[in-house]
């Protein structure tokens, strides 16, 4: 996923709260340290911070409360104006876009979820999904069509004139879902969306999620303070720590080689069965071509069975089926009792 | 909004505080005592030092009045333009109401007392059910049976118009101050002066600029009216959560669809609590507005107090009240009530209520023409209690007036000639030196030149005796408010079925005019300080019970149950425990049952008491507007003292409870 194209660019983006920001960090330049920071009045929320999401990617950015992660993701749709860095969306810098510009983009490119579902409690379910596209003008007939189309998308078709208070909480982000994605936008902001759900409805609605995901091929930013959930969902993750972005790296590659302490002590409690794909132990092939086989990029977990059935060793095959490696038994061992 | 000041270190302050004030009080007494030919000036600023400030206010209006000039238009055109333009409505609603009115030379009914009850007992179907209806119906069948409607319906119209007009300005005027957060610093110290300033005050300069008549006392009801309303705009605004205002943001929402489409209505809750106390306080303004002009069931209670024909005023009285709670009862299940589920199928069934009012309204008016007693209530099937009140009072006082005249005359000189006097006789150099030390002592410098600055600015009006008059009066009646009100309260707090009935109880008393308290206190004690005393307490004592209960009942739980854990008795729960922590409530109590003295007061003064009230109502009478406004703002510079000096009292406490929850658990 990687390797496509980069739709959202965001290059050492600052957001300091406290008076005459942007002078000082001018000041103190793009290495400023905290403590000079703190001298200066100024609370850093987001610290130069690098990232690129690629077109059609799942993007999670995993941090505790207080980590800058919910600013940054406000920096990128420019709800919170960051203090410097900038902003590429196609190309295109979003902190010189004018007013104007940015309320086209946000009517039209972009779409968010909210952790608190953010639904208007004076409308209907179908009321609040058409409400992006009334705010845009569109004529009522065909905003409502819209509306009942992605209320069925998202599993509530039936509910469109019940409001909010009448929903539980989790068919109320159904609704902020479907309403983020009324107007058809490339890129979607989810702000810890499953935050405040219990933990069984959680699971279903991030399986919810990946379902439309799959759909809907959008290019995501995803927030989450749940390492569990970053790992379930992400392409990539970011993890960050005091705005700060500490890593960057695949699921796999945040369980496999931690960069520091602090990384490490979340991916501790991980099945590393189920992050780390056959592709990424695999040793070198040497007469396995008759063995049972599994492709590169499933994970580990997914060929243990293969070994149940009495197989020393398994065959590992890329895209094209061509044998690249093999999987033994015992690093297979290693690897779920290490985890 | 000042900032917190770092009080100084606690240890250090707690030591050197008491010895402070010793040393402040003894300065104090010394000045009292001995200062008088010495210091003259401390007691009685000298003519010359004091800056005419009515003159300077007098003047300005004078200037408004007869020169001001846009180019375009002058002032006075353009308050005389002003009065009209609020004149259409209110003559529409008058029409409709009570006079009829002629559509291109065709004559136009009235809806008729029929009709007007029946839409309102609809209107109370749909907001809240049958057990509404039956209130809100009977409420205005009242008024129609005791012989009240016509002056009932001179108010409701005013009410009517003066209501939307009210809430449409205050929230205006509070999205502005939302949105320019610049704006909304600035106009929140004038929303503090318009709300304690009496309200007789600014009636003189209204009616200069204005006029005498019901358009002027209409917009002196807005402006009495419309600064709560501003309040709880801005602060509903602030309590969007910020999701949905970042929702707003992310669809691309232009400023204008943020406002009216998303914030407005997501504020919709608390936004109908302000239209329900533009409702009351506009109720509660009928009265005295009726002073310049606004006829209706205000000027009847007036004119009866004044011609002391206490049945005829309690009558008239009575129907405010009957209108008051019929209004608020309505405006809550208003604000109250969710969205309606949409209804399927023709327009009939989806607006039952819309078609019965339309049929009512059309029915009523046309039956009003066909049946006189459909159109205004029958003279023959009116009741009256006047003359039943009024022999009442008579009774009362011909057999127990002996008894009444020996308890208010017992109380006069032991206690309120007294007090009175000691009061005026301490020099206004001491006070502001005391007043300023406590707000130092509270809440630092600023807090100490505001409260010293104010306290200054009274006596340099020259209006210090009065001043004190009013201080005394206000104090006194205080004092008494919250020595019922406070064991009313802890006698409650704990009995919820009990609480209940009595919140019912000081909701409905809050709910009524000021001026319904007046007239039973004149009706037994006449007119005197002692009266005031009575009317003042009855009014202020809602507050004194209402926050002791929240404080008490605020209490945490388990630490009471770890003080009976203990094995404290009852009363070492209540004196040790939850008295206490209950201090800041009861503080902020303390703070609103002054406000609601300090309000009343002015109005007491048609009692004939001394103080500044008097001194408006004099104003009033001759129509001089800048010696009403000088006395005006010394009230509401009084009033900004004692709450200022409260508030900071209460944070304090609430700070140090914060700290001291471990102590809580020793002591007990």
């Amino acid at each position: 996923m990687t390797a496509s194209e980069p739709k959202l660019v965001c290059r050492g983006v600052w957001k300091l709260f406290g008076p005459n920001a942007a002078e000082t960090l001018d000041r103190l330049g793009p290495e400023a340290a905290p403590a000079a920071l703190a001298e200066a009045g100024l609370v850093p929320a987001v610290r130069n911070v690098d990232i690129s999401v690629g077109e059609g990617e799942i993007f999670v950015i995993m941090g505790l409360s207080g980590s800058g992660k919910s600013t940054l993701v406000r920096c990128l749709s420019r709800l919170i104006e960051p203090t410097a860095g900038e902003i590429l969306f196609h190309g295109k810098n979003l902190l010189a876009a004018s007013e104007a510009e940015m309320i086209a983009l946000r009517r039209h490119e972009m779409g968010m979820v909210f952790q608190h579902f953010a639904l208007l409690p004076h409308m209907t379910v179908l009321q609040n999904v058409a409400f992006p596209l009334e705010v845009q003008g569109v004529a009522r007939a065909e905003r409502e069509a819209r509306a009942v189309k992605m209320i069925g998308l998202v599993g509530l078709a039936g509910r469109e004139e019940a409001f909010p208070r009448q929903l539980s909480g989790g068919q109320q982000q159904r609704v902020g879902i479907a309403r983020s994605l009324a107007a058809d936008p490339e890129l979607w902001f989810l702000d810890e969306p499953f935050s405040a759900l219990d933990p069984l409805i959680r699971r279903e609605m991030q399986d919810e999620f990946i379902r439309l995901q799959s759909v809907l091929k959008k290019t995501i930013v995803f927030i989450t303070h749940d390492f569990d959930e970053a790992i379930r969902l992400a392409d990539r993750i970011a993890i960050m720590k005091d705005g700060a972005v500490v890593q960057v790296g695949t699921p796999e590659d945040l369980v496999l080689n931690p960069v520091d302490d602090y990384v490490r002590e979340f991916t501790r409690a991980v099945a590393r069965s189920k992050v780390v794909k056959a592709g990424s132990i695999m040793s070198p092939a040497d007469g396995v071509a008759s063995a049972p086989s599994v492709a590169e990029r499933s994970s580990v977990a997914e060929a243990a069975p293969l070994f149940r059935e009495g197989a020393e060793a398994v065959a590992v095959t890329d895209a094209e089926g061509r044998v690249v490696g093999k999987l033994d038994r015992a690093a297979v061992i290693d690897l779920m009792l290490g985890g | 909004m000042a900032r917190a000041v770092p009080a100084p270190a606690t240890g250090f302050g707690l030591r050197r505080g008491p010895l402070l004030w010793v040393v402040a009080v003894a300065g104090f007494a010394a000045l009292w005592l001995w200062g008088d030919a010495a210091l003259p000036w401390a007691f009685e600023i000298p003519r010359g030092w004091r800056p005419p400030f009515a003159g300077w206010i007098g003047g300005a209006l004078d200037w408004l009045t007869d020169e001001a000039d846009f180019g375009l238009f002058t002032f006075r055109e353009l308050t005389r333009f002003v009065s009209a333009v609020i004149d259409v409505p209110y003559q529409v609603a008058l029409g409709l109401l009570s006079d009829g009115a002629s559509v291109f030379g065709v004559p136009v009914p009235p809806v008729g007392w029929l009709g007007v009850t029946l839409l309102v007992a609809l209107l109370g179907l749909a907001l809240g059910g049958v057990p509404l209806a039956a209130l809100s119906g009977g409420a205005f069948l009242f008024i129609a049976v005791f012989g009240q409607w016509t002056s009932a319906m001179f108010t409701l119209a005013s009410i009517v118009v003066a209501v939307p007009l009210g809430v449409g300005s205050g929230l205006i005027l509070g999205i502005a101050g939302h949105r320019w957060k610049r704006f909304g610093r600035a106009i929140v110290p004038v929303l503090d002066l318009m709300q304690t300033i009496p309200i007789f005050a600014y009636l003189v300069p209204i009616l200069i600029l204005f006029g005498f008549g019901p358009t002027s006392a209409m917009i002196a009801t807005l402006i009495y009216a419309m600064p709560p309303m501003t309040r709880i705009t801005m602060l509903a605004l602030h309590r969007v959560p910020g999701e949905i205002v970042d929702l707003g943001r992310m669809i691309g929402c232009t400023r204008r669809q943020m406002t009216w489409r998303v914030m407005v209505p997501s504020a919709q809750e608390a936004l109908m609590v302000g239209v329900n106390q533009v409702i009351m306080l506009s109720l509660n303004m009928v009265i005295i507005a009726s002073m310049i002009g606004a006829g209706g069931l205000g000027f009847d209670v007036l004119s009866a107090l004044r011609r002391l024909d206490f049945g005829a005023g309690l009558e008239a009285g009575f129907a405010i009240v009957a209108l008051a709670i019929a209004l608020d009862r309505l405006s809550q299940a208003a604000a109250a009530r969710r969205p309606p589920e949409l209804q399927s199928g023709g327009f009939i069934a989806r607006h039952p209520f819309v078609v019965a009012a339309l049929a009512v309204l059309v029915g009523a008016t046309l039956a009003g023409l066909a049946l006189p007693a459909v159109q205004s209530y029958p003279e023959a099937a009116e009741l009256s209690t006047g003359s039943f009140w009024s022999e009442v009072v008579a009774y009362i006082n011909v057999h127990f007036f002996d008894a009444i005249e020996a308890v208010k005359n017992a109380v006069l000189l032991n206690v309120l000639i007294p007090v009175k006097r000691f009061l005026i006789g301490l020099p206004w150099l001491g006070v502001a030196g005391l007043l300023a030390l406590a707000g130092w002592r509270l809440g630092g410098y600023r807090l100490a030149a505001l409260t010293g600055g104010l306290t200054v600015l009274i006596a340099a009006t020259g209006l210090w005796e009065e001043a004190m008059t009013t201080v005394y009066l206000c104090g006194i009646s205080v004092v008494f408010a919250m020595l019922i009100g406070l064991p009313i309260g802890m006698l409650v707090a704990e009995r919820d079925r009990l609480w209940a009935w009595v919140r019912v109880v000081i909701d409905t008393i809050q709910t009524l005019p000021a001026f319904v308290y007046l007239m039973p206190a004149v009706m037994l004690f006449r007119v005197g300080d002692f009266t005031a005393m009575i009317a003042i307490v009855a009014f202020a004592l809602a507050p004194a019970i209402r926050y002791t209960v929240l404080g008490l009942r605020g209490v945490d739980r388990s630490l009471i149950e770890a003080g009976e854990a203990m094995g404290c008795t009852p009363l070492q729960i209540l004196t040790r425990i939850r008295l206490r922590l209950a201090m800041p409530e009861i503080l902020l109590g303390l703070n609103q049952t002054i406000m609601f003295a300090l309000s009343m007061l002015v109005i007491t003064a048609l009692v004939g008491t001394r103080d500044l009230g008097q001194e408006v109502y004099i104003a009033l009478t001759k129509a001089d507007a800048g010696r009403g406004l000088v006395a005006g703002l010394c009230v509401a510079f009084i009033a900004i003292i004692a709450d200022r000096l409260i508030h900071a009292a209460a944070s304090r406490t609430r700070a140090r409870l914060g700290l001291a929850d471990g102590g809580a658990h020793d002591a007990a």
